[in-house]
């Protein structure tokens, strides 16, 4: 890998996450018809019953406190100092609560339900997919995928929905609400770690069923291609051993396509899981993405928007710095046009 | 009219393939049939039940209503007509939105090359990489007046032309290197020409399977967002009808008649689309043929 594609590649990634802080900047202030400021002082003075007769003063006020009087370029340099120190102030809806402490303790459970998941699906669809394109493999697998394929066209959190009835609601084997038992405080025992596994296995299968089909049709699809291919022949004729050929010929080949698809349709993914928690009420970003929305709370938004699309960022350019590994042909030095 | 002559082969090669090719009749069956509910239920019931307190509240399943009613006092069934037509509305709609986007971009930087070509292709590479739930609920959050349906439509259409575009562009870079387009050139056609009776022709069917992806794709988007609240308030779409579904636990309270409805219909929309997709791909990419 030269140093020249890595400092590309890192371009990209600070071009999406210096979009992505813009983006949060310039959407709240377009929706110039409502100022933050005078509405929260117009509820705060409805409920306490008292109505000021200055309020312009008071909105006057309270945007210099926050700045808001300055110029739109100077704010825009605060903005991004606070980002880059991933600063995104106080929440409004939890008041003294701040914005980075809420997505502190939301954030571990997003990564836990969606990385196990999203890991779990992609490999082994991946290699039921293999093994479908495997002449010697077993018949019966093939009788699965229509059926694997058909959830993967269904949305995560509807799927959730239906394995929350069946599972939860009718069966009444595994809990209905929430990331861990009422009384349980999060440590890290391992009576703690069961109690939350339990709680993970319904939202983490309905991810992982959304999954697993999408990659094994991929998978089965490039095997299918490179099965044919000489090299493949040449190490039959040589006698190779079948599992050296299924494992170590075929799908080293066949993984690289897979992990460009895993990198492209993250974003997708993630937004689904997101959905998936507000089903469960499970305690990650989604369920917290869900509480901002309906009180407006603007900073919380933003922070938590800004952390998916950083985390999804982050997340590809690993992907794409993990390519040369996968396939020694990709070197990323300069290529002969 | 040779742009005709040319849908008409193409349409006539498709439906050789038609036998070889279950998938795409499959699908088309199953948004025809979603088409034709939505169409027979709004001239035979009375979508007036659809509107809150129509009725009477949390109501089973009975002669009455078919489907029950919800802590609203919508009749489901009502509800189901309406939202069907309405979601369709949004992915239709958003699919021919993005698809013109997706053309006039795909063309222009596949075509034209150059800068236009570099700046198009670093967007799309960049707005692939971000979740678009992520985007949206910004955008929707900060809207201070209600969603209305045809702003559901444009932001749901502005994030979903980016794969088609792609699929476009690479196309139109192979075929513009195609002899029978030189041809066109020497014989006096000027780029619009052989852009509009030269290429478009040949790539009717990516076009086709790059519609029914965005359409796939931004109604995907829509129920996200409406799942999260930030739909059309006033409107029973299928989304929304999940978001009151939820918001009023109808899970929990055992009103099956309430959130499965919506589920089931999502469920053979969504089907359908891919049955769709994957028919049209198998057109459009001959190299699938041999994954049988």
């Amino acid at each position: 890998m030269t140093v020249m594609y890595l400092l590309k590649r890192m371009g990209i990634l600070i071009l999406v996450i210096w979009a992505a802080a813009t983006l949060i900047f310039i959407l709240p202030r377009l929706a110039t018809s409502r100022n933050p400021i005078s509405a929260r002082i117009g509820q705060t003075a409805g409920a306490a019953g008292y109505l000021s007769q200055n309020v312009g003063e008071m909105v006057k006020a309270w945007e210099a406190k926050f700045g808001l009087n300055q110029p739109l370029w100077r704010q825009y340099l605060y903005h991004m100092k606070d980002i880059a120190t991933l600063d995104f102030g106080y929440s409004l809806a939890f008041f003294p609560a701040r914005v980075n402490a809420l997505l502190l303790s939301a954030l571990p459970w997003t990564m836990c339900l969606f990385g196990t998941a999203t890991l779990i699906s992609f490999l082994l669809g991946s290699l039921a997919g293999a093994l479908l394109a495997w002449p010697k493999a077993p018949k019966f697998l093939q009788y699965f995928l229509p059926f694997f394929l058909t959830l993967s066209a269904v949305p995560y959190y509807l799927l959730g929905l239906v394995l929350l009835f069946v599972f939860a609601f009718t069966l009444r084997v595994l809990p209905l609400y929430g990331g861990h038992s009422i009384g349980m405080v999060p440590d890290f025992s391992l009576s703690f770690f069961m109690d939350a596994l339990r709680y993970m296995l319904l939202p983490g299968l309905a991810i992982f069923l959304s999954g697993v089909g999408f990659w094994s049709l991929q998978m089965r699809g490039t095997m299918v291609i490179d099965l044919e291919e000489d090299y493949i022949n040449y190490a039959e004729a040589k006698g190779l051993k079948e599992d050296r050929i299924f494992f170590r010929y075929a799908i080293r080949n066949a993984v690289i396509p897979q992990a460009t698809s895993l990198a492209i349709s993250l974003g997708q993914m993630i937004s689904g899981a997101i959905l998936v928690e507000v089903v469960f009420g499970y305690p990650g970003l989604g369920t917290l993405l869900l509480k901002a929305v309906s009180s407006f709370d603007y900073n919380l938004i933003s922070g938590i928007v800004f952390i998916i699309i950083l985390i999804v960022a982050v997340a590809t350019f690993i992907i794409d710095l993990l390519y040369p590994i996968l396939d020694p042909r990709i070197s990323y030095r300069r290529q002969v046009a | 009219m040779k742009i005709f002559k040319s849908i008409w082969s193409t349409l006539g090669s498709t439906a050789t393939y038609w036998r070889n090719n279950p998938k795409l009749l499959a699908g088309l069956i199953l948004i025809l049939f979603l088409f034709f509910f939505w169409l027979a239920g709004s001239l035979f019931v009375d979508l007036k039940r659809a509107q809150p307190i129509s009725g009477l509240p949390d109501q089973s399943p009975s002669s009455r209503y078919l489907l029950g009613t919800d802590s609203n006092g919508r009749d489901v069934f009502a509800v189901m007509i309406v939202g069907t037509g309405l979601t369709l509305k949004i992915g239709f709609s958003a699919g021919i939105i993005g698809l013109g986007v997706a053309v006039i971009l795909g063309f222009i930087s596949g075509f034209y090359g150059g800068v236009l070509d570099a700046v198009i292709k670093g967007i799309v590479d960049v707005l692939l990489t971000v979740p678009p739930l992520a985007v949206l609920v910004v955008i929707a959050a900060m809207r201070t007046e209600a969603i209305t349906l045809n702003f559901m439509i444009f932001i749901v259409a502005s994030l979903s032309w980016m794969l088609p575009t792609r699929t476009i562009r690479s196309q139109v870079l192979s075929l513009r290197e195609r002899a029978y387009v030189s041809i066109a050139k020497l014989s006096g056609m000027n780029n619009l020409e052989i852009i509009i009776k030269e290429l478009m022709p040949t790539l009717i069917p990516f076009m086709a399977a790059g519609f029914v992806s965005i359409s796939s794709t931004a109604v995907l988007a829509s129920i996200g967002l409406e799942a999260l609240g930030l739909g059309p308030q006033s409107l029973p779409t299928l989304g929304m009808t999940i978001y009151w579904a939820i918001s009023f636990s109808a899970l929990l309270r055992g009103m099956w008649w309430w959130w499965l409805p919506p589920v089931v219909v999502i469920v053979i929309l969504f089907v359908g689309l891919f049955l769709l997709t994957s028919g049209l791909d198998y057109i459009a990419n001959p190299r699938l043929r041999r994954v049988r």
